[in-house]
């Protein structure tokens, strides 16, 4: 509901930022932040709306963010892309694909060196395992047995490039992960309470001090790559396609299942608080050139 | 009692000190624990603080500059050490994409309290890809700061506290000042990461060296007092920010600037020092700045042309003497066995 608002109030154009809607994605965020600690960290990359609110991020200061307001979760300094809220354990995200990898690693292996129980979960997709960073950072937390959960959303598309330009068809994701022998799982990623399982089951192994674990989930982006829209009119995916996704809507399979009903006071208490975040955003003072602070390097050590 | 130590071991020092006052400095790199220790800058720091905190990695530059800021953002101190500048561009993306912008971007909330050394390879054939100095590119990015320490003394108190600083610190150490020495206090001391420093003061001509390049400005400065000129050598020693001021009152005391880079003329930082004292001392300057450094094309790897791609003394000598509009003829140094590869007849290579 939150991305929905998004892009319906994104024409307005007071939210001059790029945004990269979650729509269609929501299991896999929800079920993989379900078994995080609020002292565990969860990264992401350009498209991280979804884990941020997953974690417990401010949804106040979300939209703020993306309205470019003082008091956002960055101020205005960053936008969609770049969001962080410490005090949910969302340590970061970051767009370019692959390029926050390394530091959920680093975040991991700073919590085994200090000696916390903290686990690190990095959010990616199909594109970044096309990254030499990521198999670098794969390879490095296999090494270091680090406490690292790699989540793979396949939502089948880079932008509009789809997965047979870019990899193999012949080995899955999990495959290639599995080559840097790092355990792996795979699911439906539209399928929260199943990710969930394979999320809990990979946490406990991870907890257990026995190295992270890849979880590759198959979901499917509903909106453009970037931007409010619909975009299956412009011809690099079938109708069929979208519509057996669509179809495959993670909401309804928990409504099929019964677990999760979308009662009317529900709705309206989720769009209650949407409204106020909006409403959060629009009144909040844009930062002023002339009085902020831009943290670029601190005093010189003396 | 005055105690020498060459420059790699300074920083060897810096780093031992560091590692025991603080349990969140973490040194990584390819062949830090290795028996040649980075050129002696890491010898036996694995043995002294355990391998979990001195460590080898895979050769994977670009991750473990993402693993050292995500070890930095979560309150770790990390050194990052790369055996030659032209291996750090492999890790290029995330110091300028995240390490350099990780604070700013996420509002002062994280800072990046870690160090980057890599060492700037010359002679001995290094050739296109393990000679470059590459100051001019770290220094274009907002966030960083950049530093060349010249003296096995600044060495020491610059690495102090570049990691003692909450900012990330990019540190190129020339490979031919490891072997020499200098007077480095045992205790622990820390030069300020954003001051030039006046080496030799002088009257007629501001010479402004970048690492090594201090060295052959030095050498340069005695020949023109042979001749009765007056130079002031000054060591950039940080890269960015610039102490545009200690220069600027420099050019101001002498009115002519000469440049000598350890690095590429064309948009290299020499161009930002002109920039500066044009834009500052305009009034002061007697004769247009004037620039050094290396050429505009890779470095060769044959000695033969290798042995004309440096400034050298005399050459620098020259120059400035026809800023003063004099002509001397100044005589290359008599290097004995020495070739011009080498920094003294020991070091044979190869790396």
């Amino acid at each position: 509901m939150v991305e929905e608002a998004i892009a319906n109030l994104y024409p307005e154009q007071e939210m001059r930022c790029p945004v990269h809607l979650s729509i269609g994605q929501e299991a896999a965020a929800v079920g993989v932040c379900d078994g995080l600690r609020s002292g565990d960290l969860a990264v992401s990359g350009h498209r991280s709306h979804a884990h941020y609110l997953a974690k417990g991020g401010s949804l106040k200061r979300l939209l703020a963010e993306l309205y470019g307001r003082s008091t956002g979760c960055t101020g205005g300094l960053g936008g969609s892309m770049h969001l962080t809220d410490l005090s949910a354990g969302f340590l970061a995200a970051t767009p370019i694909v692959g390029s926050s990898v390394p530091v959920a690693v680093g975040a991991a292996f700073s919590a085994k060196a200090r000696g916390s129980d903290r686990l690190v979960t990095i959010f990616v997709g199909d594109g970044a395992m096309e990254t030499g960073v990521v198999h670098e950072s794969l390879n490095f937390a296999v090494v270091h047995n680090l406490p690292v959960l790699f989540c793979c959303e396949n939502n089948l598309y880079s932008v509009y490039s789809p997965m047979e330009v870019r990899q193999p068809g012949h080995r899955t994701i999990a495959d290639l992960a599995a080559g840097h022998g790092i355990r792996t799982s795979a699911g439906d990623g539209n399928d929260a309470e199943e990710v969930a399982v394979l999320a809990d089951d990979a946490y406990r192994s991870i907890r257990a001090g026995e190295g992270p674990v890849f979880l590759e989930l198959s979901t499917y982006r509903w909106r453009e790559h970037c931007g409010p829209n619909y975009d299956n009119d412009i011809g690099y995916r079938s109708l069929d396609e979208f519509d057996l996704w669509r179809a495959n809507d993670p909401i309804e399979v928990l409504a099929a299942r019964g677990v999760w009903s979308q009662r009317a006071s529900d709705t309206e208490e989720i769009a209650s608080e949407i409204h106020l975040a909006v409403e959060f955003a629009r009144e909040s003072p844009f930062p002023d050139p002339e009085t902020v602070r831009y943290p670029v390097l601190h005093r010189s050590v003396s | 009692m005055n105690r020498s130590l060459n420059y790699g071991e300074a920083i060897r020092e810096a780093l031992d000190q560091s590692l025991s006052d603080d349990p969140d400095v973490v040194v990584m790199g390819l062949g830090v624990p290795d028996p040649k220790g980075v050129f002696g800058s890491t010898l036996g720091l694995q043995e002294r603080h355990g391998p979990e905190r001195v460590m080898d990695i895979p050769l994977s530059e670009n991750a473990v500059t993402g693993v050292a800021l995500g070890c930095a953002a979560t309150g770790m101190r990390p050194v990052l050490v790369h055996q030659r500048v032209d291996f750090t561009l492999t890790a290029f993306e995330q110091v300028v994409n995240q390490v350099a912008k990780w604070r700013f971007m996420f509002n002062d909330q994280m800072s990046v309290p870690m160090v980057i050394r890599m060492v700037v390879g010359r002679g001995w054939g290094q050739g296109p890809q393990h000679s470059q100095s590459l100051q001019a590119l770290f220094a274009h990015i907002p966030g960083l700061r950049v530093i060349m320490p010249t003296t096995a003394h600044d060495a020491k108190g610059m690495m102090i506290a570049a990691i003692r600083s909450d900012d990330p610190v990019v540190c190129l150490e020339h490979r031919w000042l490891y072997s020499i020495e200098d007077e480095v206090p045992e205790s622990r001391y820390v030069v300020p990461l954003d001051e030039a420093r006046i080496v030799r003061s002088g009257t007629d001509i501001t010479l402004v060296g970048v690492s090594y390049m201090t060295l052959e400005c030095l050498a340069a400065a005695d020949m023109l007092a042979e001749a009765g000129l007056s130079a002031e050598v000054v060591d950039l020693r940080s890269i960015r920010p610039l102490d545009t001021s200690a220069i600027v009152s420099s050019v101001e005391r002498t009115s002519r600037l000469l440049i000598v880079d350890n690095g590429h003329v064309v948009g290299g930082v020499s161009a930002e020092i002109v920039a500066a004292v044009v834009e500052q001392a305009f009034s002061h300057l007697e004769v247009a700045p004037e620039r050094m450094g290396f050429p505009d094309y890779p470095t060769p790897t044959s000695p033969a042309l290798a042995d004309d791609y440096y400034p050298l003394p005399h050459q620098i000598a020259m120059r400035a003497s026809e800023m003063l509009g004099k002509r001397f003829s100044f005589q290359p140094i008599d290097r004995g066995e020495r070739r011009l590869d080498q920094p003294h007849p020991a070091y044979q290579g190869p790396f």
